[in-house]
C-alpha cells in the first residue's frame, strides 16, 4: 500500500503535460465589454452589416439575461468587464499550404501531437485548425469542394455563404437562449462552419482543433453544421490549452441542423487546463450545444469526453421533431483535483415514434465534483417516442461527489421512459483480482475505468478512442489509491 | 377560541416568531425556486382566507366513515384537537396522547424539545407557516421499551361552510426500543374549499420503530400541503407510507434525516391524479452518517388532464460510508392530457455506497394485457387488474388489515370512476 501511495503521489504531482505559451504577436481588443467592443470585433472580422445587427441584438438580449446560478457549481463571480473579448493572430494574410503557417504555431500543434502534414497524408483527416480564434489553416478542402460539401471558418462562410448563414444561425440556439449563448452571440470570433448537400455522405471525419492561447482572452467559438436531406457527417472537435492562473472564460456555441435522412455525429474530446491540484486556475467551459432533428429518420449523435476544465457547464441537446428522428448522447466526464462538472442532456421529443439513448459515466476523484443533470421532454404529439437513460458514477476517494439530477417530463401515455442510476466504486476485490495476477495496481484501476466507460469510446471515432483512452488515463493519474 | 385568550408558554411564543420571521423572508414559493419550479402556488397565495375556527357540521359524519375499529382515535378538527369525536378507550400501557394545546405548558415531557426542531423551516415554507401560527395539535410520546401493538389513528378534518385555512400539527417521539404504529387520514367534506397545511414531526430514539401511514383523501377542491419530517436515531427504524387521491393542488414534503448509524428507513407511496388536479411530492432522504439503508418506492397514475410531479432527492454525506439507497419511481399515464415531470436526484459524497435510482415512465404493457384478453378477460377487467398490481405492492406494505381495506377500497373505487370502466385505448379503437 506504502509503495503505491508513494506511486500515486508523485503521479499527482505531475504536471499539466499541454502547458507551455506560445509567442506568438496578438491582435488583441481592449479589455471589457459595450457596444462598440461588439461593433469593432464585427468590422475587425469585415462582417456585412446584417451579421452585426444580429450581434447587437444578441449583446442588448445579453444585458438583460441573468446569469445563471442553479447549476450544481461553485466558482468566483465573472467580471466580463475584466475579459478582452477578441485575439487573433497576426498574421492573417491568405495562405496557400501549410509551409507558410506561422512557424510559432507550427511548432505548438507538433507539441500537441497534431502534425497537421501528417495527418493530411496519414489519417485522411481535414483539419480546421483554429488557433485562439481564427483559422490558420484548412486542409482537404479542395477534396471537400468537389463534392459540395463547404468546410470553413465561421467568418469565411459568413462571407461566401451568407445565405445559408443567415439561414440558420440562431435557428437552433437563439440569441436570447441563455446567458452564454447571448454572450457568445454578441462577440464570437470564430469557429467552423459545415454544409453537407443533399444525399452526399462525407468521405472523412471533419476536425477542428480549438486551442486557448491569449492571457485573458475569452474564448467564443461559434460552429454551425448543416447536413442537407440523406447526407451524413462526423465531425470531431478536440481541444488543450496552456497552463494559467487566471480562470479563462470559455462559451462556445454549437449547432447542428440535420434534414430528412440526415445523420450528424459529433465528438469531442476536452481537455483543457483544469487548474492545478489545489484548484487554482483552470478553464470555465459553460457550453451551449444543442442540435435540431428537423427532418424524418434523420439522427443526431453526441459523444463526448470531459477530462478538462475546472468548471464545465454544458448540455448537448437533441431537439427530435422529425418522425422517427434519433437522438443520442454518450458521455464520460472525469472531475480529478477540485474540478466541478455539471454536464448532461436534453432530448426534446416532438415528433411520432422518436427514439433517444443516454448513456452517461461520471467518474469523480480527488475533490471533483461531477454531476449529471438531463432532460427528457415527450410531447403531447410524440406518439411511441422511446428514451432510455443510463447514468453511472465512479467514485474514487472519500472527497468526492457524483450528483444526479435527471429531469423527466412526459406528455403523452404512449411514451417508454427509462432512467437508471447507479453509483458505485471501484471493488477492492476487483483490484485485488487483477494485482493477484501481476497487473500493476495503477493499471488494473486504469483497467476497470476504461472497462467502465466503454460504451461510450466506442461510440468515438477510431483516432478519437485511443486519445480519448489515454487522456482518461492521464487525467485519473495520481487520483487513485 | 377561549384557548387562544389563553397565552402559551413564552417558548412556543419565541418558536412561532422566529418562523413568521423566517416564512416573512422567503413569503410564498414560485415557480422560479427550483423546488417549486413545477408547481404553482399562487391560488394558495391568493385565496386569502380566513384561519378556521372551531368544528362543523359535517364533521362528526366524516369521522365515522373512515373508522378504523380497535384503533386509538385522535381527530383534529380544523387544527385544534377535538377530544369530544376522539376515542381513547384503547390506550394502552406506554403512550401519552396530549393536544399540544394543553401540554404545551408541561416542561416534562419532552414535547418542547422536539417540536418545530426535526425541521430546518427556512427551506420548508409552508412548515414555517404552520409553526408561525403553532396552536393545537396532538403530541403522541412512546415511553422506552413500550411495544405498542394498538393502532393510532390521527383523522385529521378540515372545512366549513366557507373556505378556510387550518394548520394541523402532529408530533411523535418514539423512546428507545419503543414500538408504534400511527396512521393519519386527511379528510374533507367532498366539494368544499379550504387550505390544510399540515405539519408532522417523527422522533425515532435509538433501536426504536415508527410506521407512519398517510392516506389523502381530501376534497377534490381543497389545497393540501404536508410536511412530513423525521429523524431516524441508531438502528432505529421509520417506515412512511402515503396514499393520495384528493386535493385540487397536492404537495407533500416528506423527509428522513438518518441521523445514527445503523438506522433503516422505509419511503413508499402511490397516488392517483385525475381531473384537473396536480398532485406533487417531493422527498428527501439524507444519509448523515455510514452504515445506513433507505428503500423508497413512489408510484403514481395519472388520468384526465392531471399533473404529477415527483422529486426524490437522496444526499449521502460526507464519510457515509456503506450506506446502501435504493429508489424506484414509477408513472402510469393513461390520458394524453396528462403530465408528469420526476426528477430523481442523487448527491454523493461518499465513495463506498450503493446507491441506485430508477424512474419509468410508461403505459400498460399492451403485451400483458393483450395476454390477460387472450385468457376471456374483457380488456377493461384486464387493465383493472394491472393497475391493481401496479398499485397494489405499495398498498400492501400496509400493516393495519382494518385501514389496508379502507385506503384498497377508496383507492380502487376512485380509479374507476376516473377510467369510467374503459381504457383510452379502446377510445383510439386500438
Amino acid at each position: 500500500m506504502s509503495t503505491a501511495t508513494k506511486q500515486i503521489e508523485e503521479l499527482a504531482n505531475t504536471e499539466y503535460k499541454y502547458g507551455f505559451v506560445t509567442d506568438v504577436e496578438q491582435d488583441i481588443v481592449p479589455v471589457g465589454l459595450d457596444e462598440d467592443v461588439v461593433r469593432l470585433i464585427s468590422s475587425k472580422k469585415g462582417e456585412p452589416q446584417w451579421m452585426l445587427d444580429w450581434r447587437l441584438k444578441a449583446f442588448r438580449a445579453w444585458l438583460k439575461i441573468e446569469e445563471p446560478h442553479w447549476q450544481n457549481v461553485k466558482y468566483e463571480p465573472i467580471d466580463y468587464q475584466g475579459v478582452s473579448y477578441y485575439a487573433a493572430p497576426s498574421e492573417k494574410k491568405k495562405l496557400n499550404s501549410l509551409d507558410e503557417v506561422d512557424p510559432e504555431i507550427r511548432a505548438t500543434f507538433d507539441k500537441l501531437g497534431i502534425p497537421l502534414e501528417e495527418q493530411k497524408l496519414l489519417s485522411n483527416v481535414a483539419v480546421d485548425a483554429v488557433f485562439d480564434s481564427v483559422s490558420v489553416a484548412t486542409t482537404f478542402r479542395g477534396k471537400l469542394a468537389e463534392l459540395g460539401i463547404i468546410f470553413c471558418s465561421f467568418s469565411e462562410a459568413v462571407k461566401d455563404h451568407p445565405d445559408l448563414v443567415k439561414q440558420y444561425v440562431g435557428s437552433v440556439v437563439p440569441h436570447t437562449d441563455n446567458y452564454f449563448a447571448a454572450l457568445n452571440s454578441a462577440v464570437f470570433s470564430d469557429g467552423s462552419f459545415v454544409y453537407i448537400p443533399k444525399g452526399v455522405r462525407c468521405p472523412m471525419e471533419l476536425s477542428t482543433y480549438f486551442r486557448i492561447n491569449a492571457k485573458n482572452t475569452g474564448q467564443f467559438e461559434r460552429t454551425l453544421i448543416i447536413a442537407d436531406e440523406g447526407s451524413t457527417v462526423s465531425y470531431l472537435e478536440g481541444c488543450t490549452a496552456p497552463m494559467r492562473d487566471e480562470n479563462q472564460l470559455h462559451a462556445a456555441v454549437v449547432e447542428l441542423v440535420a434534414h430528412k435522412d440526415a445523420t450528424i455525429k459529433y465528438s469531442t474530446v476536452q481537455n483543457w487546463y483544469p487548474g492545478d491540484k489545489n484548484g487554482k486556475g483552470g478553464i470555465y467551459n459553460f457550453v451551449t450545444k444543442r442540435g435540431i432533428c428537423k427532418g424524418d429518420r434523420s439522427k443526431i449523435t453526441w459523444t463526448q469526453v470531459e477530462t478538462g476544465s475546472a468548471v464545465t457547464w454544458k448540455y448537448p441537446s437533441c431537439i427530435l421533431q422529425g418522425n422517427d428522428s434519433i437522438g443520442e448522447f454518450y458521455s464520460v466526464a472525469v472531475t480529478n483535483n477540485y474540478q466541478q462538472a455539471d454536464t448532461g442532456t436534453k432530448m426534446i421529443h416532438l415528433g411520432k415514434n422518436t427514439r433517444s439513448t443516454i448513456v452517461s459515466k461520471g467518474i469523480s476523484a480527488g475533490r471533483g465534483q461531477n454531476t449529471y443533470r438531463g432532460a427528457v421532454k415527450i410531447g403531447k404529439n410524440a406518439t411511441n417516442a422511446r428514451n432510455y437513460s443510463q447514468c453511472d458514477s465512479l467514485l474514487i476517494g472519500d472527497r468526492c461527489g457524483a450528483h444526479t439530477f435527471p429531469y423527466l417530463e412526459i406528455k403523452n401515455t404512449t411514451a417508454k421512459v427509462e432512467h437508471e442510476a447507479s453509483t458505485s466504486k471501484i471493488g477492492e476485490d476487483q483490484i485485488f483480482y487483477c494485482e493477484s495476477r501481476g497487473i500493476a495496481k495503477e493499471d488494473a484501476i486504469n483497467m476497470i475505468v476504461s472497462g467502465f466507460c466503454k460504451e461510450v469510446f466506442r461510440e468515438l471515432p477510431m483516432e478519437f478512442a485511443v486519445e480519448a483512452q489515454k487522456l482518461l488515463g492521464i487525467s485519473l493519474e495520481g487520483s487513485v489509491g | 377560541m377561549e384557548a387562544l385568550v389563553q397565552a402559551p408558554p413564552a417558548w412556543v411564543k419565541e418558536r412561532r416568531e422566529s418562523a413568521a420571521k423566517q416564512f416573512a423572508a422567503v413569503g410564498f414559493p414560485t415557480t422560479r425556486d427550483e423546488d417549486w419550479r413545477f408547481t404553482n402556488v399562487k391560488p394558495i397565495a391568493e385565496a386569502n382566507w380566513p384561519l378556521a375556527r372551531g368544528g362543523f357540521k359535517q364533521a362528526e359524519a366524516l369521522v365515522a366513515s373512515v373508522n378504523v375499529p380497535g384503533a386509538v382515535r385522535l381527530v383534529i378538527v380544523n387544527g385544534e384537537f377535538a377530544a369530544g369525536l376522539s376515542d381513547l378507550s384503547a390506550l394502552p400501557k406506554g403512550l401519552r396522547i396530549a393536544s399540544l394545546r394543553d401540554r404545551a405548558r408541561d416542561a416534562t415531557d419532552g414535547i418542547e424539545t422536539h417540536l418545530g426542531k426535526v425541521f430546518n423551516l427556512a427551506t420548508h415554507p409552508f412548515a414555517a407557516l404552520n409553526t408561525s401560527l403553532l396552536d393545537d395539535g396532538v403530541a403522541i410520546m412512546v415511553t422506552k421499551g413500550a411495544i405498542v401493538e394498538t393502532p393510532i389513528h390521527i383523522v385529521i378534518v378540515t372545512g366549513g361552510d366557507r373556505p378556510v385555512v387550518a394548520h394541523p400539527r402532529v408530533l411523535i417521539v418514539a423512546g428507545e426500543n419503543s414500538q408504534v404504529r400511527v396512521a393519519q387520514t386527511f379528510i374533507g367534506a367532498q366539494g368544499s374549499a379550504y387550505f390544510n397545511n399540515a405539519v408532522a414531526e417523527v422522533v425515532v430514539g435509538p433501536s426504536a420503530l415508527v410506521q407512519l401511514y398517510t392516506d389523502q383523501r381530501e376534497s377534490d377542491r381543497a389545497f393540501h400541503i404536508a410536511n412530513i419530517q423525521a429523524h431516524v436515531e441508531t438502528k432505529g427504524v421509520f417506515e412512511s407510507h402515503a396514499f393520495s387521491t384528493g386535493a385540487r393542488i397536492m404537495r407533500h414534503d416528506i423527509g428522513i434525516g438518518l441521523k445514527g448509524e445503523g438506522a433503516d428507513c422505509t419511503m413508499n407511496g402511490v397516488y392517483l391524479a385525475d381531473g384537473e388536479r396536480l398532485m406533487d411530492t417531493h422527498t428527501s432522504l439524507d444519509h448523515a452518517v455510514p452504515h445506513c439503508t433507505s428503500h423508497e418506492i413512489y408510484k403514481g397514475i395519472l388520468a384526465g388532464k392531471s399533473k404529477a410531479v415527483f422529486n426524490g432527492r437522496i444526499i449521502v454525506q460526507l464519510d457515509a460510508q456503506k450506506t446502501d439507497a435504493k429508489q424506484t419511481n414509477r408513472a402510469l399515464l393513461l390520458s394524453d392530457d396528462a403530465t408528469i415531470n420526476s426528477n430523481p436526484q442523487l448527491e454523493i459524497f461518499a465513495d463506498d455506497v450503493k446507491c441506485t435510482h430508477g424512474a419509468a415512465v410508461g403505459q400498460l404493457d399492451e403485451e400483458a394485457l393483450f395476454y390477460l384478453q387472450a385468457r376471456g378477460l374483457t380488456r377493461a377487467d384486464a387493465r383493472d387488474m394491472l393497475l391493481h398490481a401496479f398499485a397494489g405492492e405499495v398498498i400492501a406494505g400496509l400493516q393495519i388489515p382494518a385501514l389496508r381495506e379502507q385506503i384498497e377500497t377508496n383507492f380502487f373505487a376512485r380509479l374507476r370512476q376516473d377510467t369510467g370502466g374503459h381504457a383510452p385505448q379502446d377510445v383510439e379503437g386500438r
